[in-house]
């Protein structure tokens, strides 16, 4: 007796929607194991996890922090992915546009420029970012090179961007030799929604761009060009869509939504340009958007959820003394289960009999 | 010339676990996978290597726990994307973050520790001949063993039926099926093949080159090595010019920053990755007019049918 | 009910010894499936040493008897027997282990293997170590220049072909099954591949070469059999008939109803074809050579040939799927369209229907009503700056399914899920729907049932009435005879001059599409004369 996978005739609509909530299920079994075999006592682990920082309202509000750039980056990154486009250098567009959106804060500090700042960084961010990520695109499209790679190597050249402009040009001298710029200018500061909290307009702004999402994902020719292109070439072609055109067209928007994540974090939590301004967001947000089912509204509650893994394994590293690296491992196999789940979409297992099968028909 | 010794060996030594990791990775892919998460698998191959040898004060028993980790990994990779047909591309990726997750579980009681690194061979005379004697007869054994492969893996490809089939099935997976090859489990084989290989190559950085444990030490060595795999199109002893071609340019820039010609030293550290890009960009164009040597069916799901 | 001459087994019969038995015979074989029968009681004899051509038409049943011998499907009914013994054949590999060898039309090569390896893997047990070798003495003997460290990907089609050969002869074969061996070959290769069959025969091997070139069948085969629909209408020496009677007989002479009576009114010329020359993309695809003709408003232009003649990559430059060098290469309503692409054509009133129902006219796991985007986007009132209507989509899916009896589960299911026959009618439904001026339609009925094939036939008539042009693609002679106001025939990348359908001999055009007749140029340029 063995598995073996077998078609359906249709998309199973029910496993769609059961498949993140069965690959969660299945991630919080596993981790329970896991910390057993930490030897911390897997329930209240779990507890203190998963579920304690949704009973504490400071928590709550961090989650929403967390969210807003997890969701804009998976918004663009679905639509690549959904195109069949592999943008997986997230990371690097958002470093980017965290530099080209902050560059303005740090050559305005100090000199009293007005509201217009703000804005201005926000539109430098997502530009940045968008045509950073248009150089692995364009390289797909013109010479054929994987955008895969060249993609994720940029990141590592970001990252050392940002280094050498925090330690060199732009270092704040008052520092005291600290790899940072200086603290940026009010006009160059998120406004909080609550006083005296972190929630910052950031959140209103994600939840903007998924509503525009679901809106050109569902109801634009646009939208369904993304998702032809991606599902059937041939047909896209027929239909006289452009796959090259297409690939450069997703790229920009998700370098634009991940340069646009860079910089809202920066001016609205960090206040500064540092190294290590992110804790993996861009590489995080590749599970968003599969846990969410490349669709937007699936992407806004994946992302609270993965916001829940970097809150709780932030209060587990303080009251469970585990490392913050669990994070990283239940967001790992949260994706190994999504991903495996969502064969059940599109196949059935069948239980086959080992014993030869009398198909002898003369 | 010592300055010019002391650079080739170094270079030798940084290319290593490059080459050991993607000549893993091109049986897999001349197998027609697709697998990204090589850096999940080196990671978790350098702190399950550390730790063993740690605990055993032995670097070859802590070489074979890296080997087994990367195959571990590798395992879960191919029960999802051969098992369950799985994107391969999301899966790699998923399988990287794993590993680098499970990599800092495992390595966080070991940072700070040291252990004493792989010997070097000594072969009284040859190891002392001026210039050569260092590079050829003076390495450690993980060198000899890397170069060793590729020769296995080329005479293995090559010159065996087994290497033939495993070539056919990454050329043309529903032939290969037709002419009654077993497609899903040559692919599982040569998937677990790739984790050890990766194992064994995370597990060269803890044990030889740095001989202690830092959190995320592989540094994007597991892209590079697929990176690497292209520049080699795919052929074994290509891979052995890229490597050290990238060791190369990895030293270079660690002596350019030492001297400090006033370069900023990130610049130099970004040399790596941008070559990368740019090896990829020309390896791509010149192919673009003479026609691909990539597997045909590399990165696509098979599910036979009956 | 067929009043071709079944010509007996007669002179000219090179080897046929008193008191010895077939290589291989059929007797009785039949192969239903359902209700369709493609081989219906065939009885066939190979001597040794023998050339014997299968011809017919597509669809006359050829592929179905060879791959019951060559062991790939079972008869349903009848025998083969080997050399006098009856045999039953489980699969390729028990008629290898008889003596039997196959080389296919469409090859089963591994591209990045080399020459050597690509025998090696087709051999069941071989050792790696010398197959260079014997490759080498195979090809020298029977005058096959191969290299056998060369990849497949870098060789032209003919030596892609020498490859399949060479595997099939290690095997050491008594007889050898050809499938359209010459359809992918230069006339030099054709002569090569003659005098390698030569030389096999004087080995004593047999050939059972099926094709539909007359020419080369008069030239290489000693024997014909010769099949339409599914049964055996004659057997005959090649050499002693004419290419005329051997055509009347793969066609047959009963003609279907033709509805067109030739008294049509004809408008102004909608498409204009001139001189359009292309390059394929694909290495197995084939070159368009200096085709002509035109289509004027009101009429049904029929296009014959068997597949593979470069129908499909007429049909990516009337679509625009490839653009042609020139733009005037063709003119859409009096506009050189050549350069325009798919959009813009179908802007200025043309519509496609092209022969791929799934992944190509539609995307497999879309709704209907996604689908119906894919070409209804261009215009009408689904799209509204940038924005779809999906009440608009839904109405139209309703609007195809009630005027096309398309037939399914739900109101709004996937196209995967459909039957063939009513994914056709869905798919034709769409693009007719539109009202084009010029409908480019490939192979409207394959696969369809026969109700819903008369009702896709009616409606591209009467698409024609109301004064468009059409052009119908299709390897189904009855229906171009019964749709069509005139014909053309394609051949190896080269169109026929127009017959009219009334007055056009189905031997004439069965010849056309064997390549006898059309000369190309001159021929298509005396066409618009």
């Amino acid at each position: 007796m063995r598995l073996a996978l077998e078609r359906r005739a249709e998309r199973s609509i029910a496993i769609a929607l059961l498949s993140p909530v069965i690959a969660i299920a299945l991630t919080l079994v596993t981790g329970a194991i896991l910390f057993a075999l930490l030897g911390k006592p897997p329930l209240e682990a779990l507890r203190i996890y998963f579920f304690d920082p949704l009973t504490d309202p400071w928590a709550l509000q961090e989650i929403a922090v967390k969210a807003t750039p997890l969701v804009l980056i998976a918004i663009g990154l679905s639509m690549c992915y959904l195109a069949n486009a592999w943008n997986i250098g997230a990371e690097g567009q958002f470093l980017i546009g965290a530099i080209t959106g902050g560059w303005l804060a740090v050559v305005t500090h100090g000199t009293g420029a007005g509201y217009w700042v703000l804005p201005a960084m926000m539109l430098l961010g997502a530009l940045g970012g968008a045509l950073y990520a248009l150089i692995p695109a364009f390289f797909k499209v013109r010479f054929g090179a994987s955008e895969i790679l060249s993609s994720l190597m940029l990141v590592y050249v970001a990252e050392l961007l940002l280094d050498y402009l925090v330690r060199g040009p732009w270092r704040d001298p008052k520092g005291f030799n600290f790899p940072t710029t200086a603290e940026f200018d009010d006009v160059a500061t998120m406004p909080v929604l609550i006083e005296g909290s972190r929630l910052h307009l950031g959140a209103i702004i994600a939840l903007l761009v998924v509503a525009a999402a679901a809106i050109v994902l569902g109801r634009t020719l646009k939208g369904f060009e993304i998702r032809l292109v991606g599902a059937a070439p041939r047909a896209a072609r027929f239909a006289g869509f452009d796959d090259k055109a297409l690939t450069l067209f997703t790229f920009a928007v998700s370098g634009a939504l991940a340069g646009l994540a860079g910089i809202i974090e920066v001016s609205a939590t960090v206040h500064h340009l540092q190294p290590g301004i992110s804790p993996g967001y861009g590489f995080t947000a590749i599970i968003v958007a599969f846990l969410g089912r490349l669709n937007p509204v699936g992407i806004l509650i994946a992302a609270m959820f993965l916001a829940l893994t970097f809150i709780g394994g932030e209060s587990a590293q303080i009251s469970l003394k585990v490392p913050l690296d669990l994070t990283k491992v239940f967001q790992g196999m949260l994706l190994f289960y999504v991903l495996a789940c969502d064969t059940l979409i599109l196949y059935r297992i069948r239980v086959m009999q080992t014993q030869k099968a009398v198909h002898g028909a003369r | 010339m010592e300055l010019v010794e002391a650079i080739l060996l170094t270079v030798i030594t940084a290319s290593t676990p490059l080459l050991l990791a993607a000549s893993g990775e091109l049986v897999v892919e001349r197998a027609g996978v697709l697998n990204l998460g090589i850096e999940g698998m080196m990671i978790i191959g350098a702190a399950c290597g550390f730790a063993a040898a740690f605990t055993t004060g032995s670097v070859f028993i802590g070489a074979l726990c890296g080997i087994a980790a990367g195959a571990a990994l590798a395992g879960v990779f191919a029960a999802l994307t051969l098992g369950l047909a799985a994107n391969q591309v999301a899966s790699g990726l998923a399988l990287t973050i794993l590993g680098v997750g499970l990599s800092g579980l495992i390595g966080t009681s070991y940072i700070g520790q040291k252990i004493v690194g792989a010997a070097h061979l000594h072969i009284p005379y040859l190891s002392d001949l001026p210039f050569v004697g260092k590079m050829v007869f003076g390495q450690d054994a993980f060198v000899y063993v890397s170069v060793a492969l590729i020769a296995a893996i080329w005479y293995f490809l090559y010159r065996t039926r087994p290497g033939l089939v495993l070539r056919s099935v990454g050329d043309n997976h529903a032939s290969a099926h037709a002419l009654g090859y077993p497609v899903l489990k040559i692919r599982t084989l040569a998937v677990l093949f790739g984790g050890a290989c990766a194992g064994l190559g995370g597990a060269y950085l803890p044990l030889a080159y740095t001989p202690f444990w830092v959190s995320g030490m592989t540094a994007g060595r597991g892209w590079i090595a697929l990176a690497l795999v292209v520049f080699a199109s795919w052929m074994p002893w290509r891979l052995l010019i890229g490597a050290y071609l990238f060791g190369g340019i990895t030293i270079l820039q660690l002596h350019a920053q030492a001297t400090g010609l006033g370069i900023p030293s990130q610049l130099m550290s970004s040399l790596p990755y941008l070559a990368t890009v740019i090896v990829l960009v020309v390896i791509s164009w010149m192919r673009g007019k003479a026609g691909s040597p990539a597997p045909a069916s590399l990165g696509l799901a098979f599910v036979p049918d009956r | 009910m067929d009043d071709a001459v079944a010509v007996a087994p007669g002179p000219g019969r090179p080897v046929q010894p008193e008191g010895q038995v077939p290589l291989l015979e059929a007797v009785g074989i039949v192969k239903r499936y359902g209700d369709f029968t493609a081989n219906d009681n065939i009885n066939l004899q190979i001597w040794p040493t023998e050339v014997h051509a299968l011809l017919g038409e597509n669809g006359a049943g050829k592929s179905t008897l060879v791959k019951m011998i060559y062991g790939l499907l079972q008869p349903t009914a009848g025998e083969f027997k080997w050399q006098g013994e009856p045999i039953v054949l489980t699969g390729p590999a028990s008629a290898r282990a008889r003596g039997i060898g196959m080389v296919f039309q469409h090859f089963s090569l591994f591209e990045q293997l080399t020459v050597a390896e690509n025998v090696a893997l087709g051999l069941d047990t071989a050792p790696l170590a010398g197959i260079d070798e014997r490759v080498a003495e195979v090809s020298r003997a029977y005058g096959l220049p191969l290299d056998p460290k060369r990849e497949v990907w870098r060789l032209s089609v003919g030596e892609r072909q020498r490859i399949e050969i060479v595997r099939c002869l290690l095997q050491n074969p008594k007889l050898l099954i050809l499938d359209e061996p010459t359809s992918v070959l230069t006339p030099q290769e054709v002569e090569q591949l003659f005098r390698t069959l030569r030389v096999l025969r004087t080995e004593g091997r047999a050939i059972l070469y099926i094709s539909h070139k007359l020419d080369e069948v008069r030239a290489l085969c000693d024997t014909a059999t010769i099949l339409r629909g599914g049964k055996v209408v004659g057997t005959c020496d090649p050499r002693a008939e004419s290419s005329q009677s051997i055509a009347r007989m793969m066609v047959g002479t009963d003609i279907g109803e033709v509805r067109s009576d030739g008294s049509k009114k004809l408008g102004a010329p909608r498409l204009v074809v001139r001189d359009l020359s292309l390059m394929p993309d694909d290495p197995h695809g084939i070159r368009l050579e200096g085709i002509s003709f035109e289509v004027p408003a009101g009429e049904v232009l029929g296009l014959a040939g068997v597949a593979g003649n470069g129908q499909d990559e007429l049909f990516a430059a009337l679509s625009g799927e490839v653009r042609s060098d020139r733009a005037d290469m063709i003119t859409i309503d009096g506009r050189a369209a050549g350069r325009l692409t798919i959009t813009d054509r179908r802007r200025i009133g043309v519509a496609f229907v092209p022969e791929e129902r799934l992944g190509h006219a539609t995307a497999p796991r879309f709704k209907l009503s996604d689908n119906t985007l894919i070409s209804g986007h261009v215009a009408g009132s689904m799209v509204r700056g940038g924005f779809i209507d999906r009440g608009q989509m839904v109405a139209f899916v309703d609007h195809i399914t009630k005027s096309y009896d398309v037939r399914k589960g739900k109101p709004d299911p996937e196209a995967a899920s459909l039957s063939g026959g009513n994914l056709q009618k869905y798919v034709v439904g769409r693009e007719i729907l539109r009202e084009p001026k010029l409908l480019i339609i490939s192979q409207p009925t394959w696969g369809v049932d026969a109700g819903a094939a008369a009702a896709i036939r009616q409606a591209i008539i009467d698409l024609a009435s109301r004064g468009a042009a059409v052009l119908v693609m299709s390897q189904d002679l009855d229906e171009l005879y019964e749709i069509c106001d005139r014909l053309v025939v394609i051949c190896a990348g080269r169109l026929s001059a127009p017959r009219v359908t009334r007055h056009a001999d189905r031997g004439e055009i069965g010849m056309l599409m064997a390549g006898v007749g059309i000369k190309g140029k001159e021929d298509a340029h005396a066409a618009r004369a």
